[in-house]
């Protein structure tokens, strides 16, 4: 990025090509006024600033990971245990991470794209149209917690009892189903967002040119803009993912955050998903030594995978921008 | 640094010997010499379509007032007229494009071979008068997909690719692109340049075996040549299909069409043969028009 601003401004770093004259028609920063060059010094000190501090954090918690990881970790659940080699792994959060993003979003995805389908594509009535997009932005600004509390009451009441443990009538409320739907909220608004900038940056024309075929709206929603809006909708995915994966409150609080998973029944898979269990922002919490485990080590282990997931998503991401580049776009 | 605040270099005229001809000359009523009529006349026509005293009005605006005009197969029907006379807005009528302006309101009927349209579900419609549009807007598939999406069913993928292929192919061919794209058909359309781009959508537009086609000002965003090729192509199409061109320009009308209509301020100010409204115009705003003395 920094090589394509013709003349970087003075900085600490060793910079050789500061001396370089400007190339093309940018003009140099050299040319400016005193107080835009002292902004241009302070933005970019602020920018170097923050990729400091990613960096840091990167390169800490892969040293520390590396060290602590075991893959024996990844497989064993955890144990009861005086010391930190005899409390295993953390398998069960790790799945338990795997499930509640592949439910959340599995619930978030699809009510995401429909609801932004018809806000772009439809939008009416209107009034409807308003409510709901200032509904979305409201629990966009929900804190997870709050979310969480709200779900203790949907679900320990006594009509959604099937979704968790019941013990003689008393509905406890807590499971993986209970908590992938909390969670599936808040992944809810970025997809919504992704999804609408995607569809309302199609050109018009270009839906006509489908209808002028004589294609109906479903059709053209279906097969042209949709697809069209693929990549913004994988970002919405894939940011909506990193949310959930990385949410704690609502683990805590809906899925009984036990180290183990608690299956009730006997049919699976649905026993484990009523029941209930943790993921590893649990975990990392609960070994951290603020939490009830204190083995820091298992901590820096299971945030390091952690860390490895979100990256892997954020490197999703970038493909699939890539790849819809690549296919080009319209001339506007 | 110096020599990039220079401004560009002073531009240079040349002056015209005399009896020289700029090539740019603006159309005037006779003077329509450096423009050439690239078609013969038609071999026949016959009238598929027929609109009567429409009007067409946006919430109060009037876009169209009270037009009639027949559109004829074995013709090219020419639009022209300044920018929001109406136009595009009769164009887009045509296939009952309008309807899906919330504010747009229609009055008149308009008849494709002795049926109001508005009788026609709009989109069988849309299948049998299907249109073209200013900018080159294929959709992001590959070529093959954007003509084999016009052939299947709605939102269908079901039919084999094999079986569209005579028809894709034929499509592309009638369109004059299918030389130079057979052996990239699975490429995608978006990666194509502009005037290909632009006969892939006539290609699809061909692919519905309309008994109309509808051209709003396809070659404005196109470079000369692909702008004579796609002329070259509309002339060869007359016989098959009826063909309405919107065009801003004069020159463009004054080659390839049959028949013009000028509008100007939502009224069909004249319609006559191509020769006669450039070279004779009967209206005193049509002669204004086409000596370039407004626009």
């Amino acid at each position: 990025m920094e090589s394509s601003v013709a003349m970087p401004p003075p900085s600490p770093s060793p910079a050789p090509a500061a001396q370089k004259p400007p190339t093309g028609a940018v003009e140099g920063s050299a040319t400016w006024q005193l107080s835009d060059r002292i902004g241009l010094a302070f933005c970019w000190g602020l920018g170097l600033l923050f990729c400091a501090i990613a960096v840091a954090i990167v390169v800490y918690l892969l040293i520390q990971g590396l060290t602590y990881l075991k893959p024996s970790m990844l497989v064993t659940p955890a144990e009861a245990g005086f010391s930190q080699s005899q409390t295993g792994g953390f398998s069960d959060a790790l799945i338990g991470t795997l499930i509640v993003g592949t439910m959340g979003i599995a619930i978030a995805l699809p009510v995401g794209v429909g609801i932004a389908v018809w806000l772009v594509e439809y939008g009416r009535p209107a009034g409807l149209a308003r409510i709901t997009e200032s509904t979305i932005e409201a629990i966009a600004g929900i804190p997870s917690i709050v979310l969480a509390l709200f779900g203790t009451v949907i679900f320990s009441s006594t009509a959604l009892g099937f979704l968790s443990r019941t013990t003689e009538g008393i509905v406890f409320g807590r499971s993986f189903f209970a908590a992938a739907t909390m969670l599936s909220l808040v992944a809810l608004p970025l997809v919504v967002a992704s999804t609408r900038e995607g569809l309302s940056a199609i050109p018009q024309h270009v839906r006509e040119a489908s209808y002028a075929v004589g294609k109906t709206k479903i059709a053209t929603v279906r097969r042209i803009l949709l697809p069209t809006a693929r990549p913004q909708v994988a970002t919405g995915a894939m940011l909506g993912l990193g949310r959930i994966i990385g949410d704690t409150a609502i683990i805590v609080v809906l899925l009984g955050a036990t180290q183990n998973f608690a299956p009730v029944g006997s049919t699976f898979p649905l026993n484990y998903l009523r029941g209930a269990g943790t993921t590893l922002t649990n975990f990392v919490y609960e070994a951290s030594p603020t939490g009830n485990l204190n083995q820091p080590q298992k901590a820096y282990a299971a945030a390091f995978v952690l860390l490895l997931m979100v990256l892997a998503l954020n490197a999703a991401v970038d493909v699939v921008h890539r790849r819809a580049r690549k296919a080009g776009t319209w001339s506007h | 640094m110096e020599s990039l605040i220079a401004g560009p270099p002073p531009i240079r005229r040349l002056p015209l010997e005399d009896g020289a001809v700029a090539t740019e000359v603006p159309p005037s009523p006779g003077g329509f010499t450096s423009a050439k009529r690239s078609i013969s006349a038609p071999q026949f026509s016959i009238r598929r379509m027929e609109i009567n005293r429409l009007s067409v009005s946006y919430a109060t605006r009037e876009a169209v007032k009270s037009v009639s005009m027949p559109v004829r197969q074995g013709e090219v029907l020419s639009l022209i007229g300044p920018s929001g006379c109406g136009k595009t807005t009769l164009l887009r009528s045509l296939n009952r494009l309008t309807e899906l302006t919330r504010t747009a309101t229609l009055s008149g009927r308009i008849l494709l071979d002795d049926v109001d349209i508005r009788l026609i579900e709009p989109t069988l419609l849309r299948r049998r008068v299907t249109m073209v549009f200013q900018q080159p807007n294929p959709f992001p598939m590959s070529v093959f997909d954007n003509i084999a999406y016009v052939l299947r069913e709605q939102g269908s993928r079901r039919q084999r690719k094999k079986s569209l292929e005579p028809k894709v192919h034929s499509a592309l061919e009638r369109a004059g692109l299918f030389e130079e794209v057979k052996d990239n058909l699975d490429h995608p359309a978006l990666r194509l340049s502009g005037g290909q781009q632009q006969r892939l959508c006539i290609a699809r537009a061909l692919a519905a075996e309309p008994e109309v086609l509808l051209l709003d000002e396809p070659c404005s965003a196109l470079d000369p040549q692909s702008t004579q090729v796609i002329e070259d192509l509309i002339v060869k199409l007359r016989d098959d299909v009826a063909v309405v061109i919107v065009t801003h320009n004069l020159q463009q009308a004054y080659r390839i069409a049959d028949h013009v209509g000028f509008m100007y301020l939502g009224e069909l100010v004249e319609y006559s043969g191509a020769t006669a409204l450039f070279n004779s115009p009967r209206e005193q705003r049509t002669r204004e028009y086409v000596s370039g003395a407004f626009g």
